[in-house]
């Protein structure tokens, strides 16, 4: 298991720097550059500036020197955020956007497998509908439509939970984001665990278990639950992924300082190192979640083995 | 077997989920409130982050509202806008407008207790203009002496015309007049750094804890991209003026993430409205609601260097007479903003923006004017002309073009192609002057003078996006700016405009107003036209 986990790990580094180097190509393809702006700079104080980041030197000598901080843990300076590093930025964002997607992620698997599994135990009851339903809704509306209605409705209207984030500790504040982020989570889940779950319901261990007078709680806990669960196992990696890139809107709808935020605007700005850093960042995350959900997998099933 | 590994699931789900609760219980410290113990704090609202504390590497808007609160340059403004004495308490210019002689106040402090001297505005001014630096606005520092030699590289920041002639008394000597150079030196970028906090520190010196500030408040707290927070400076020399102790900028990008706060009771200020419910704000918060004008313009500038505008004055004459602004305005943007038929917006002291000739005519007449020009310009029904209109990705961008390209159709048969590019890749693209025809853009003031504006559409500037170029243009402009008499200069920068609009190098279509939604409890706030609203100028209305 050991030298497998490390067989994995090695093997990554090579599609990392595959990806610094494609993202490194791609921003710098990408017409403009970090200080342009309406207002144009004086050609001497632009090239002050040019030098002063090392923008002026050809493009394999700056790929060259950015790939040897990385190599020492320095991502270089963010050129919109000028009062930061990278590493800093990375370091304040990531645990807020790991919270978050943690959070919405285990809200989604709590409540999706728990919705999905009432929905597959009464299939076409009103239960069934009901959940059917409201997942649907779920999966359709998109996440900008869903995370300013729910903050006019509980921020705004009934003024039950505070609508932005401001840096303050109180738990309070997590609860919207947390729950606009796991809505189409917990709908997709949903959706799965019915789905496989009746599947799984209706195969024939199943009935030669229940033709030998297995009590339901049981013959679900121990006979169909494992099975079943699988396919949401194997979606948890890309919904990890989903979760921690795909929470933009919910940090700029609640103005939530996290990597998503940090990625989109770097982008806009063309903050080379910015958007570099976190290349690096969400690829190494997914890399990692990717290896998770193969040893959880192995964990499930015990037909499959660890090579 | 069964059971051990479901087991194990069942640790896994336990143990994650306490890993959960671990960092919630971590993140969730008890909640502090500094400001509960010194009265209310003040919280406002930033449509963008700061990109810096350092005044000279700052170049946002929202940087620079920050730093007016903790920073003080030699000048300052009034809660009206006007100029008055800041780090300095008077200062007089010599006769040919060359020399400039500041007292500093005795009691001007940093926010550690030091004294502010002469010879912390000499560093900041070297600083400022050291290529070393590499500062965004050291064109601020450009009217004084060497200043263009020693950004070149070809002087030492030391041969730099400021110096401290006693501990209080400094001296900025210019390389040519500048009317409004004493507008510069209210200007964030002319604040002056704590030059030991700068050589300690290094880059980290505008850290919270370890950036010192001259302003009416300092630095206490600050996440990179979502909060600033300042206290009240003690050390500040008119510190017992101000009334709020505590100030909280929260950084919101979307208007309508500001104004949600803003109705929960989580922002005293938004300094954004969302433009699509903008009649509703207007309905329920009329009393809240600041719209003002202020100095800067919306425009459409053409490409003079390639087809088909290169040459053609009378097909630039003819769209921008084809435009019904007043639709612009009442339609479409529909936030008070007003119709503009000059580059240089009202509201500047002294100067009287000419506008252009079609402005007084009835709306007939400038139809039937710009047909007239169309046709002279060799187009018709028969053979219309085909032009691409750039804009930069943006809801109000996008339906401004559409209500233009239809404009041009109805009046004139033009066919419009509409092209949305991302904003660097419009910037690109405009400053490339190659595949552009006509282009969406905008520019504000930075001082209340004509020359911000006129300045852009000299031949050599760098923000000339048209490639105008005229040698009477130029000249005029040349004239103003050595000229001392005000009388004279303002002629002079009122006949460059004249010239300008008669070539229709680009076409003025409205000037922006500001837009604050301001909680009913504050007191003080007042519109300006630059925009500015320092926090030490509002209060809080006694509650009762």
């Amino acid at each position: 298991m050991l030298s497998y986990v490390l067989r994995r790990l090695l093997a990554a580094i090579p599609t990392l720097l595959l990806v610094v180097l494609g993202a490194f190509l791609l921003i710098r393809a990408a017409p403009g550059g970090p200080f342009d702006e309406q207002r144009v700079l004086p050609p001497e104080v632009e090239a002050n500036i040019l030098a002063a980041y090392h923008l002026d030197e050809p493009l394999p000598k700056q790929f060259l020197r950015y790939l040897g901080g990385v190599v020492s843990g320095d991502f270089g300076p963010s050129y919109r955020y000028r009062d930061y590093t990278v590493a800093e930025l990375i370091a304040g964002a990531l645990p807020l956007s790991l919270l978050l997607g943690g959070l919405a992620l285990l809200l989604a698997l709590a409540a999706g497998i728990s919705a999905g599994t009432a929905a597959a135990l009464k299939p076409d009851t009103l239960v069934d509908r009901l959940v059917m339903a409201v997942s649907m809704i779920g999966i359709s509306v998109p996440v900008f439509v869903m995370a300013p209605l729910l903050v006019l409705a509980f921020g705004v209207w009934l003024k039950w939970l505070p609508v932005g984030w401001s840096g303050s500790g109180d738990w309070r504040r997590l609860v919207l984001p947390v729950v606009a982020l796991a809505l189409p989570q917990i709908a997709y889940i949903a959706r799965l665990t019915r789905a496989s779950l009746i599947e799984v319901l209706g195969s024939d261990y199943i009935r030669t278990a229940r033709a030998q007078g297995l009590p339901p709680p049981t013959l679900l806990r121990v006979h169909a639950a494992r099975p079943a669960l699988l396919p949401v196992l194997s979606y948890l990696g890309p919904a990890s992924a989903l979760v921690l890139t795909g929470s933009v809107v919910i940090e700029q709808v609640f103005g939530i300082p996290g990597l998503g935020q940090f990625f989109v605007n770097g982008a806009l700005n063309r903050d080379y190192t910015l958007v570099l850093g976190i290349v690096v960042c969400y690829a190494a995350l997914i890399v990692l979640l990717n290896l998770a959900v193969d040893i959880l997998y192995a964990v499930l099933d015990p037909r499959i083995r660890l090579p | 077997m069964t059971a051990t590994r479901s087991r194990s699931f069942f640790v896994f789900a336990v143990v994650l989920a306490a890993i959960a609760v671990g960092v919630l219980l971590l993140y969730v410290s008890p909640e502090e409130d500094p400001g509960a113990a010194a009265g209310r704090a003040l919280h406002r609202g930033l449509g963008s982050a700061p990109d810096s504390f350092d005044p000279h590497k700052a170049r946002s808007v929202q940087a620079a509202t920050v730093l007016r609160d903790i920073g003080e340059a030699l000048l300052t403004h009034t809660p009206g806008g006007e100029l008055t004495g800041g780090a300095a308490e008077v200062w007089s210019v010599s006769d040919d407008g060359l020399v400039y002689r500041f007292r500093l106040r005795e009691t001007a402090r940093w926010s550690n207790g030091e004294p502010v001297t002469a010879a912390d505005f000499v560093y900041s001014f070297r600083r400022l203009v050291d290529p070393a630096t590499a500062a965004f606005y050291a064109k601020s520092a450009i009217p004084i002496a060497n200043a263009a030699a020693i950004l070149a590289g070809e002087l030492p920041p030391a041969a730099l015309g400021v110096r401290a002639v006693k501990a209080r008394e400094l001296e900025i000597r210019l390389a040519r007049a500048t009317p409004y150079f004493l507008s510069l030196l209210a200007h964030a970028s002319t604040q002056p750094v704590y030059s030991q906090g700068v050589e300690r520190h290094g880059d980290a010196f505008t850290r919270p804890g370890q950036l010192v500030t001259n302003g009416p408040y300092r630095l206490l707290r600050a996440a990179a991209a979502s909060l600033v927070v300042i206290e009240r400076n003690p050390y500040y020399w008119n510190a017992s003026a101000t009334a709020i102790a505590e100030v909280h900028y929260h950084v919101l990008i979307q208007p309508a993430a500001q104004y949600n706060r803003f109705r929960a009771g989580e922002l005293d200020i938004a300094d954004s409205v969302p433009t699509e419910s903008f009649a509703s704000i207007q309905a329920r918060f009329p009393d809240e609601l600041k719209v003002a004008p202020r100095l800067a313009v919306y425009y459409y500038g053409f490409n003079l260097t390639r087809p088909p505008f290169a040459g053609n004055r009378d097909l630039r004459a003819a769209l921008s007479m084809a435009i019904d602004r007043d639709v612009l305005v009442e339609r479409i943007t529909g936030r008070g903003e007003v119709p503009a038929y000059s580059l240089v917006p009202p509201g500047i002291p002294g100067y009287v923006p000419p506008t252009l000739p079609s402005a007084e005519l009835t709306r007939e007449d400038r139809l039937a004017r710009a047909r007239r020009h169309y046709r002279a310009a060799g187009y018709s029904k028969e053979q219309p002309a085909r032009i691409e209109l750039r804009y930069n990705s943006s809801d109000t961008h996008q339906r401004i073009a559409e209500a233009v390209q239809v404009m041009w159709r109805d009046a004139l048969g033009v066919a419009t192609e509409l092209i949305n590019e991302e904003f660097q890749v419009l910037l690109a693209n405009m400053r490339a002057r190659e595949v552009t025809q006509v282009f969406r853009s905008s520019w504000s003031g930075e001082y209340p003078d004509a020359h911000t504006f006129l300045s852009i559409q000299e031949s050599a500037d760098a923000s000339n996006l048209t490639g105008f170029s005229s040698a009477e243009y130029d000249g005029l402009m040349q004239r103003a700016a050595a000229q001392t008499d005000p009388d004279i200069r303002r002629r002079l920068l009122e006949q460059a405009e004249r010239v300008l609009l008669a070539e229709h190098p680009l076409i003025p279509l409205y000037y922006y107003v500001s837009k604050y939604l301001v909680s009913r409890d504050i007191e003080g706030w007042q519109d300006t036209i630059l925009d500015y609203h320092y926090s030490h100028h509002l209060s809080f209305r006694p509650s009762g």
